[in-house]
């Protein structure tokens, strides 16, 4: 059994302009100790997947339409608001994008990173220092006990992070949730990031989601991939497979855009046309209008993800039909 | 360098900010007098010569003396005597009025601004209408209702205090509500009360303690005002409003009855906004370091 379970998923944001639809009809699965990687340009749904689960949609606008998603027997869309908070920062936490604001700037490091325990588990004050100390240490702040005093302010980017990761994961989740983790930090500090939530969770044994707009970030860390596009899922599958043999013309594109696929000197590759404007209904596949094998089947078909080959689904007609 | 960093290390928010605060001197300056202020206004009933409705008609208006040293108005009574009476009542409506502002007014505002939707329409519409009652018809009617007594007149002006401070916090909510750490704090499990109080109220101290340090001069003079239309203290009793507002109508002939409540007001006024000032800065625990 998955550790969590999404299906059918739909938050639409109702504008003035129109219906948004934001994550238009997904389903995927975690299981247990994995780490999911959802991949897609920004605007594409990825964010909003996400923080539909732990109930972080601004209502309204948004909206969740329908769907489901299992976490250890409850569906975490439709539970009371203290079942949901049981879950949330002990099971299930999350990490931001932006460490600059993503903490308090009037409370302590050592007051934000305890605060989960203290809620959670009403753990005393001194057993929670403790804790927060090693928790800080293996996030790589080894002088933790002398920081436990300090605010945010006082940190680096890259530091702030750190505390953010030993605030989510103090608690000893299942599930980490990790929203575009190392896009504000610089370079080599965004390495040291990832290679740390690698470690912490093979120790921790749990389970992780990492949204990124990155194929680098994702071929570094992911076992499993979604690659997402205007509110849906166009393909599924380990990262070696979606690397060695990209299954949908958009992944193909995407791959076909990084720097590194060119020759030095070489013009960059970009996927003509824009994005589709989500505020108004899509038929078909989303990616039609920019695709060079669409057919016109392309725009009336039924999207789904079809298993193409072992553990590998894609959303694109042709493939399924075995065409491309 | 080194030594002050160490130095500041193992200090809370709040040394912190005493920290900051003492090295403002006009701050500091504040503090101290309006600390004088209020010791005073403690010890009056200890420390006065007279009492504060003792009667000398023959000696009538008199400037300042050795007996008399704030002088006497037109009834003999002693006018130091009865500034520090007056500050008595003004300081204490000036602070239980903003206190009652500052509680309501604090937790009314972060909720609705928290909340959001619907519950902040109702709850904002509310203030609305409370806003457009005519002060003096409300505190009249209270008074009516009531009967007239000083816990009432604190009551009456904490009750159209707190609206404004109920917009200022709910402006402020608003914009920190969808920021990524109150995000972070519900994706944390913690509970609506829990994260309005803790994580959303420290961020709002800023304006909220200018603000309070606008609303007890405010709370003053609207005390003067409402005593002046005999609704707040009553003769022989006195403020600092009622004191100025006799003092300006001898103003030509004993210009002192003038001159020293007004001193006193001024002073606790310039007092409060220099405190305020220096708190603000010091409470900015972003600006402030380094």
């Amino acid at each position: 059994m998955p550790l969590l379970d999404v299906e059918n998923l739909r938050t639409y944001f109702h504008t003035r302009n129109g219906i948004v639809r934001a994550v238009d009809g997904v389903s995927f699965s975690v299981e247990k100790g994995e780490t999911l990687g959802i991949v897609g340009e920004s605007g594409s749904g990825k964010s909003v997947c996400v923080y539909s689960l732990l109930g972080l949609i601004p209502s309204p606008p948004g909206r969740i339409e329908s769907g489901a998603a299992h976490f250890d027997g409850s569906d975490l869309l439709r539970c009371t608001p203290e079942e949901l908070r049981a879950v949330r920062g002990k099971r299930i936490s999350m990490i931001f994008q932006d460490p600059m604001t993503a903490l308090n700037p009037y409370m302590t490091i050592g007051d934000q990173v305890t605060e989960p325990l203290r809620v959670h588990e009403g753990c005393p004050k001194m057993e929670a220092r403790t804790r927060a100390i090693e928790m800080l240490q293996s996030v790589g702040i080894v002088d933790g006990a002398e920081r436990l005093r300090d605010y945010p302010h006082q940190f680096s980017g890259g530091m702030r992070q750190r505390v953010m990761i030993a605030m989510a994961l103090i608690g000893g989740p299942e599930l980490l949730i990790a929203d575009e983790p190392t896009t504000a930090l610089d370079v080599t500090v965004q390495a040291q990031i990832l290679d740390l939530i690698n470690n912490l969770q093979q120790s921790l044994g749990m389970a992780v989601i990492l949204i990124t707009h990155d194929l680098g970030v994702i071929a570094s860390t992911c076992d499993r991939v979604l690659v997402m596009y205007a509110g849906r899922f166009l393909e599924s599958a380990t990262v070696h497979d979606l690397f060695q043999t990209p299954r949908h013309p958009y992944t193909e594109a995407l791959m076909a855009s990084r720097p590194s696929a060119h020759a030095k000197g070489e013009t960059l590759y970009t996927i003509p046309g824009l994005p589709p404007d989500l505020s108004t209904e899509i038929a078909g596949c989303p990616f039609a209008e920019r695709c060079r094998h669409a057919v016109d089947g392309c725009r009336e078909c039924e999207l789904t993800l079809e298993d193409v080959a072992p553990g590998h689904q894609s959303a694109c007609l042709r493939v399924q039909a075995g065409e491309l | 360098m080194r030594s002050e960093a160490q130095a500041e290390k193992g200090t809370s928010l709040w040394q912190d900010a005493l920290h900051r605060l003492m090295k403002n001197r006009l701050a500091v300056v504040g503090a101290c007098v309006l600390a004088t202020m209020v010791a005073l206004a403690l010890a009056t009933p200890w420390i006065v010569p007279y009492a504060y409705d003792a009667q000398d008609l023959e000696l009538g208006a008199s400037g300042p003396s050795r007996a008399h040293w704030f002088g006497t108005d037109r009834l003999g009574r002693d006018l130091l005597t009865r500034v520090l009476y007056g500050g008595r009542i003004s300081l204490m409506v000036g602070f239980a009025a903003t206190a009652v502002s500052l509680l309501v007014g604090v937790v009314y505002g972060a909720t609705a601004g928290y909340l959001g939707g619907r519950t902040d329409a109702v709850m904002m519409r509310f203030v609305d209408i409370l806003y457009a009652l005519p002060f003096t018809i409300f505190v009249i009617i209270l008074m009516v209702l009531f009967g007239r007594n000083i816990v009432l007149l604190f009551v009456a002006i904490g009750a159209v205090q707190w609206l404004t401070m109920a917009r200022i916090v709910r402006g402020q909510v608003m914009s920190l509500k969808h920021t990524d750490f109150i995000d972070a704090a519900r994706v944390m499990g913690f509970s609506t009360s829990r994260i309005i109080l803790r994580h959303l109220i420290p961020n709002v101290l800023g304006p909220v303690i200018v603000y309070t340090t606008l609303t007890i001069p405010n709370v003053m003079l609207i005390e003067a005002f409402l005593s002046f239309l005999g609704l707040g203290v009553q003769a022989p009793m006195s403020s600092w409003g009622v004191l100025i507002k006799e003092g300006a109508d001898a103003m030509e002939e004993y210009p002192w009855l003038l001159v020293f409540p007004s001193l006193a007001l001024s002073a606790t006024l310039f007092a409060l906004n220099f405190l305020g000032d220096g708190l603000r800065d010091a409470l900015d625990v972003r600006a402030a370091k380094d």
